[in-house]
């Protein structure tokens, strides 16, 4: 009788924990992403960059497979959509250069993408960082699955 | 002593690439392995941002009122240098699961025995 | 507009590619994409090499940031043909590989396998243009990353020890790299090559500088396998899928050598050499011993190979401790005819797994009769490896011979000659069990492997012979990049 009561009061403590889990990370997984963007978008004027805002916003996505299941998170983004996102910001990164020899400079020539080389400069390195962010973001995600499926995905 | 106190951030350095070194080669473990490599790339972190620093400079972020800053340059190589670093790491861990998978062990000198019984077949 | 751009669209267009080969899911047009892809790189790196040679060295810096604040790719006479090299090993193993990788690696990793190799080119091709000691770096980790993926995707289980072991070596060579330029940068304030050589000297006797010379040549040395920290090769070439040995013995090795030449003689200016000389010079004929003579006793021919490979740079390096015009150019014509032999033989021995599956020495009784056109081709692979006359290899161990006479270091002639003569053994040893054993009883009917297995091969050993025949046009390069290299080097 003196086990039973035990067991549920324990086991009460555990639900308590999950409870706490649950709700405190739905709080801040949009938390999180936003500071991400902030970090991705304020490279310019402050630190951060795309590196870190794409480390940063990997770990809302991995904090949310943590506690709720990684099949669960897995139906949020699919194995298709990492490998776009991997695919997509290497390409903007390189397209911007691209652009830029299209436009009469160098390759990764910024100042000529506009008519001001200034707001170029801009615009080059937001683009940029925008798809190192994409990329660093898509491939930390595909790590964690992969460590975390342990058997084959892709 | 001066010698010492005032080079101390290249001692630290040193100390601490000697002792990633040092773990990298003598521990057999495969995961312990990498983590000895992370520390010796750290070390090479802590010399590259150690050495941009400018005397009574600040934080390198344009900022009113401000004159001196401390190089930027090295900063950004080493921003470089850590994602190459966590790239090597993600990959080597990758390797020690498969690695694992395949041989059920970690440990090299248990993998080095499993591989020399199976050698006459190979 | 796009000749200006050919030296970023060298490095851009791989580049690009990877991740488009990324999202093609099918293997076939993986592979079809990663063809057209390597070809029009080899033609940039022709296009590029007649450039230079009509007009000189190309600067063309990065972003329009001028040189020494900006990143500025420079292709001289000697990256110019190590463009042409990279990417024609690159360009002829695809076809090659379009039937080895389909029968080695699982169907639905083939277009990783396309990306990696195309990331690996990559990264080789822009350790050639970089003109940038950091970016140097990064372009190393490109191509050294992709290589420990390439080896991975091996069938044994042995492929990923290998792998790791070279993860580990490769990481450590790498970092000591960067710790060297990290010193260079705290004494001279730039990063950019040609500058770095202008500054150097005022600043050459201080500790930080000789200490950033040691990282750097033992971090290199690492990645180039010379004798003593050759360790991660043997099992690396043993156990990848043979199109990555193909690919990763006739590059990897050679670029490394590259950038040990670069960070030597046009930042340094030759000066490491005067000290360290004799320590490469005793270290470079360890290894062309040591290779040879454990090559000789080897029972997987794939391993043989990779030993023979150690003895091989073991030569390269050689030429570079002579300090001389006539010893650096026979390091980099070696450089030139190891890649089109060493290239030629592992796609012949990839043939033979093709069809035998096996790689062991035993297994290939009698083999000269069952594929006598693929058997005929290493053979005449293996003559060029040796250094026959009328084969690429006996041009180089000539110059090489030559200038360890004109330095009156009889000692060394004598030792490559000897040593030659043992990678007759070793090449006789395959001779012997393809020709004069009896085939095993129960092997079936064998075939050659199909055409576009046969026609790389072909490509490569008629290269090698014609090189061996007509060299005028290597050693001229070779010559003529040696000497701009010991321009600043007092005798």
């Amino acid at each position: 009788m003196k086990n039973l009561r035990a067991m549920s009061k324990r086991r009460r403590r555990e639900m308590q924990h999950k409870e706490v889990l649950r709700v405190c990370s739905k709080l801040l997984i949009p938390l999180i992403m936003l500071f991400a963007l902030y970090v991705q978008f304020h490279g310019d004027f402050g630190p951060g960059g795309g590196f870190q805002a794409g480390v940063i916003f990997a770990s809302a996505f991995i904090l949310y497979a943590l506690i709720f299941g990684v099949d669960v998170g897995m139906k949020v983004l699919s194995p298709g959509a990492r490998r776009f996102f991997l695919a997509a910001g290497l390409l903007l990164y390189a397209g911007v250069g691209i652009a830029g020899m299209l436009f009469g400079g160098r390759y990764l020539n910024y100042s000529v993408l506009l008519q001001d080389p200034v707001a170029g400069q801009h615009l080059g390195i937001l683009l940029i960082e925008l798809g190192v962010g994409v990329t660093v973001a898509a491939a930390m995600i595909t790590i964690f699955y992969v460590f975390a499926n342990q058997d084959e995905s892709e | 002593m001066d010698q010492f106190a005032g080079l101390y951030n290249y001692w630290i350095f040193i100390v601490l690439m000697m002792i990633g070194f040092y773990i990298v080669m003598a521990q057999h473990n495969l995961i312990k392995k990498v983590v000895g490599l992370n520390i010796f790339q750290v070390s090479v972190f802590v010399f590259y941002i150690s050495m941009s620093k400018v005397e009574d400079g600040s934080a390198p972020i344009i900022a009113e009122g401000i004159t001196v800053y401390s190089n930027p340059l090295p900063h950004v190589l080493i921003l470089t240098a850590i994602v190459v670093g966590v790239a090597t790491t993600a990959l080597a861990l990758a390797l020690v699961v498969r690695i694992r998978d395949s041989y059920g062990s970690i440990e090299e000198d248990e993998i080095e025995a499993e591989e020399r019984r199976r050698e006459k077949h190979f | 507009m796009l000749v200006a751009n050919l030296p970023a669209l060298q490095v851009v267009l791989p580049l690009i590619a990877a991740p488009i080969c990324l999202l093609l899911r099918r293997s076939d047009r993986a592979w079809l994409w990663a063809t057209i892809v390597t070809w029009f790189c080899l033609g940039i790196a022709i296009c590029l090499l007649r450039e230079v040679l009509s007009v000189g060295a190309i600067s063309y810096p990065i972003g329009d940031w001028a040189a020494p604040i900006g990143i500025e790719y420079k292709i001289d006479l000697l990256s110019a043909f190590l463009l042409v090299i990279v990417s024609l090993i690159g360009a002829v193993v695809l076809p090659y590989a379009h039937a080895s990788v389909s029968s080695e690696i699982p169907d639905a990793r083939i277009y990783l396998f396309y990306t990696m190799y195309l990331l690996c080119l990559c990264g080789l091709l822009g350790i050639a243009v970089t003109g940038d000691a950091f970016n140097l770096f990064v372009f190393l980790e490109i191509s050294s990353l992709s290589s420990y993926v390439l080896i991975s995707m091996g069938r044994y289980r042995r492929s990923l020890t290998a792998a790791y072991r070279y993860l580990i070596m490769g990481t450590v060579g790498a970092t000591f790299y960067i710790i060297g330029v990290g010193m260079m940068y705290m004494m001279t304030g730039t990063l950019n090559m040609a500058d770095l050589a202008n500054r150097i000297p005022a600043v050459a006797e201080t500790r930080t500088i000789q200490v950033a010379i040691a990282f750097i040549v033992v971090g290199l040395s690492l990645k180039l396998a010379i004798f003593p920290l050759h360790m991660w090769l043997p099992n690396a070439y043993t156990f990848a899928p043979s199109v990555v040995t193909i690919f990763l013995a006739a590059t990897a090795t050679k670029v490394a050598v590259y950038a040990l030449l670069r960070m030597i003689f046009t930042v340094f200016g030759g000066e490491p050499l005067f000290v360290i000389g004799e320590v490469l010079m005793i270290l470079s004929v360890a290894a062309m011993f040591v290779g040879s003579l454990v090559a000789i006793y080897q029972t997987n021919i794939k391993r043989m190979l990779a030993y023979s490979s150690i003895a091989q740079i073991g030569y390269m390096v050689l030429g570079i401790s002579f300090i001389t015009t006539t010893g650096l150019a026979g390091g980099i014509i070696h450089l030139f005819n190891h890649a089109l032999v060493k290239g030629a033989l592992f796609m012949a021995v990839g043939g033979m797994f093709f069809r035998i599956a096996s790689v062991r020495l035993d297994d290939m009784a009698g083999i000269g009769k069952r594929m006598p056109i693929t058997t005929g081709c290493f053979v005449i692979a293996g003559l060029g490896l040796i250094g026959v006359p009328l084969t690429a290899g006996f041009i180089s161990k000539w110059y090489l011979v030559s200038a360890a006479l004109e330095k009156e270091m009889w000692l060394i002639a004598v030792l490559i000659l000897i040593s030659s003569l043992l990678a007759v053994i070793y090449i006789w040893r395959v001779v012997e069990v393809a020709y004069f054993r009896a085939p095993p009883k129960r092997a079936a009917v064998m075939s050659e492997p199909p055409l576009s297995m046969l026609i790389p091969l072909f490509i490569l050993t008629g290269a090698s012979i014609y090189f061996g025949i007509d060299a005028s046009r290597t050693v001229d390069i070779a010559m003529a990049a040696a000497q701009f290299l010991m321009i600043g080097v007092a005798q």
